[in-house]
């Protein structure tokens, strides 16, 4: 009964007001400290994503002990941008976003309602504002992270639909702050102009976070955890092979950071499947385990051409 | 005459945040969360129209309780809106909860009927008062 009625005695007394607040153990025992040094152990790289997080994360921690003070009555705006390169985590990181608010209260079921232009804006009139409205209702209590949002707005075409999606969300974003926040993610020039053109959202938008480019190093390690999630370990000449695939697949256009090194793994799964499908001898545990410099070798990267499926054309 | 149908009717309205807490209730249950609202308050019209779709998706209160304002809007004040929770799980699959959050300001009641039939034997049934009137103009 207790989502029913209210216990009466715990609205009948005053709220205590406590003499002074520990932040350090406020933090720890808020579960912030827990998904931070999460977020710290499993994303690689992304130095200034991650203290942009911590800074935060201490500013709600600080909200919230003032608002045990009595000091402040108005929730913060949490609606942030994250922008960068593609592959280079921005999807994973408002998930753990998603996780943060959650912990310090501020959404109140912790979900990550994932959309693009497609789920926002309809196909003819009338058809976009119970779209979009619906999309806002599966995300309140939770984060709505819209990627590629800057193809919401579409100048070229004035009766696009995009403009209607836009206005709803402003409305919804300013007046629900409490029930909902929204992450609008894509790349950076592109999300600039979006900005530029819908002043309203750069002003409701309070976090502006930027995702660096993965250095080759950090693409190793990437690489590393992928393969050691799925049970899979390069032999010592592969990791040199890899080593040089990351190399040149950098120096490649299309190259999308952590995706593109996911993909050229897969794809390395692929041919070791291949090549121990097509050997005579039985098997070992090690032998399934194991990428050799062969499987790595064979991709198109190494004889010039972009290792991508499909090939590009031209090439 | 205040009409009690459904769950809550005999204590005072419920105030937005109370039917919040009932919406996060039946959500946290599992079951999909409806609003719907109607002119003939009549006991056996249980069918009420419904507003907009049934919300099988929504995890939180936020987004019923803004269904339920956006219903507001067009027919708080003039008709009853009612919130239902439906259970579409094996051997439920009917209703769970259902209780009215809006009346209409004024509610003129029930008559009583009666008509003679075969001789002195009586027949009896009730009639709104409001749905004397034409539909959409009754409160």
């Amino acid at each position: 009964m207790d989502a029913v009625i209210d216990d009466p005695a715990v609205t009948t007394a005053p709220p205590q007001v406590p003499e002074a607040i520990d932040l350090r153990a406020e933090f720890v025992s808020s579960g912030l400290a827990e998904v931070l040094d999460e977020l710290d152990r499993d994303l690689v790289g992304l130095g200034p994503v991650k203290s942009r997080l911590r800074e935060i994360g201490a500013l709600l921690l600080v909200d919230r002990a003032r608002a045990r003070f009595g000091l402040q009555a108005v929730s913060p705006t949490l609606h942030m941008s994250f922008t960068g390169n593609p592959g280079t985590g921005k999807t994973t990181v408002a998930l753990r976003m998603a996780q943060i608010l959650h912990r310090l209260g501020y959404v109140r079921k912790g979900h990550l309602v994932t959309v693009t232009r497609d789920d926002l804006v309809g196909q003819y009139i009338g058809h976009t504002a119970p779209k979009t409205k619906e999309i806002l209702k599966k995300a309140m209590g939770g984060v709505l992270f819209i990627d590629e949002a800057y193809y919401l707005y579409r100048p070229e075409n004035e009766r696009d639909y995009g403009q209607e999606a836009i206005e709803i969300l402003l409305q919804v974003m300013e007046n629900q702050r409490d029930d909902l926040v929204v992450i609008l993610a894509g790349y950076a020039d592109r999300m600039e102009r979006f900005f530029t053109a819908n002043p309203g959202f750069r002003s409701r938008v309070a976090h502006h976070i930027d995702f660096p480019d993965y250095s080759g190093g950090e693409l190793e390690a990437i690489g590393g955890r992928i393969l050691g999630q799925m049970n899979y370990r390069l032999s010592p000449a592969a990791q040199e092979a890899f080593h040089r695939y990351v190399e040149l697949r950098m120096a490649q256009p299309h190259f999308a950071n952590g995706r593109s090194v996911r993909n050229a793994l897969d794809r390395a799964r692929l041919r070791q499947a291949n090549r121990l499908f097509a050997g005579d001898k039985p098997v070992t545990a090690d032998d399934l385990s194991t990428l050799e410099a062969e499987d790595i070798l064979a991709s198109r990267v190494f004889s010039g051409g972009i290792d991508s499926y499909p090939p590009l054309p031209g090439r | 005459m205040r009409i009690t149908q459904g769950a809550f009717s005999f204590l005072p309205d419920l105030t937005d945040e109370q039917i919040a807490k009932q919406v996060q209730y039946c959500i946290d249950k599992g079951w999909a969360v409806n609003v719907e609202f109607t002119d003939d308050p009549h006991p056996r019209n249980t069918y009420w129209e419904m507003w907009a779709m049934p919300m099988f998706d929504v995890k939180d209160a936020a987004g019923v309780m803004f269904e339920l304002n956006e219903c507001r809007k067009t027919y708080g004040g003039r008709q009853y809106i009612r919130i239902s929770a439906f259970d579409a799980t094996h051997t439920w699959e009917s209703l769970r909860l259902s209780f009215i959050t809006d009346r209409p300001a004024d509610e003129p009641g029930f008559a009583l009927e009666r008509q003679e039939v075969d001789g002195r034997a009586m027949r009896y049934t009730t009639r709104s008062y409001a749905a004397n009137q034409p539909e959409g103009s009754r409160y």
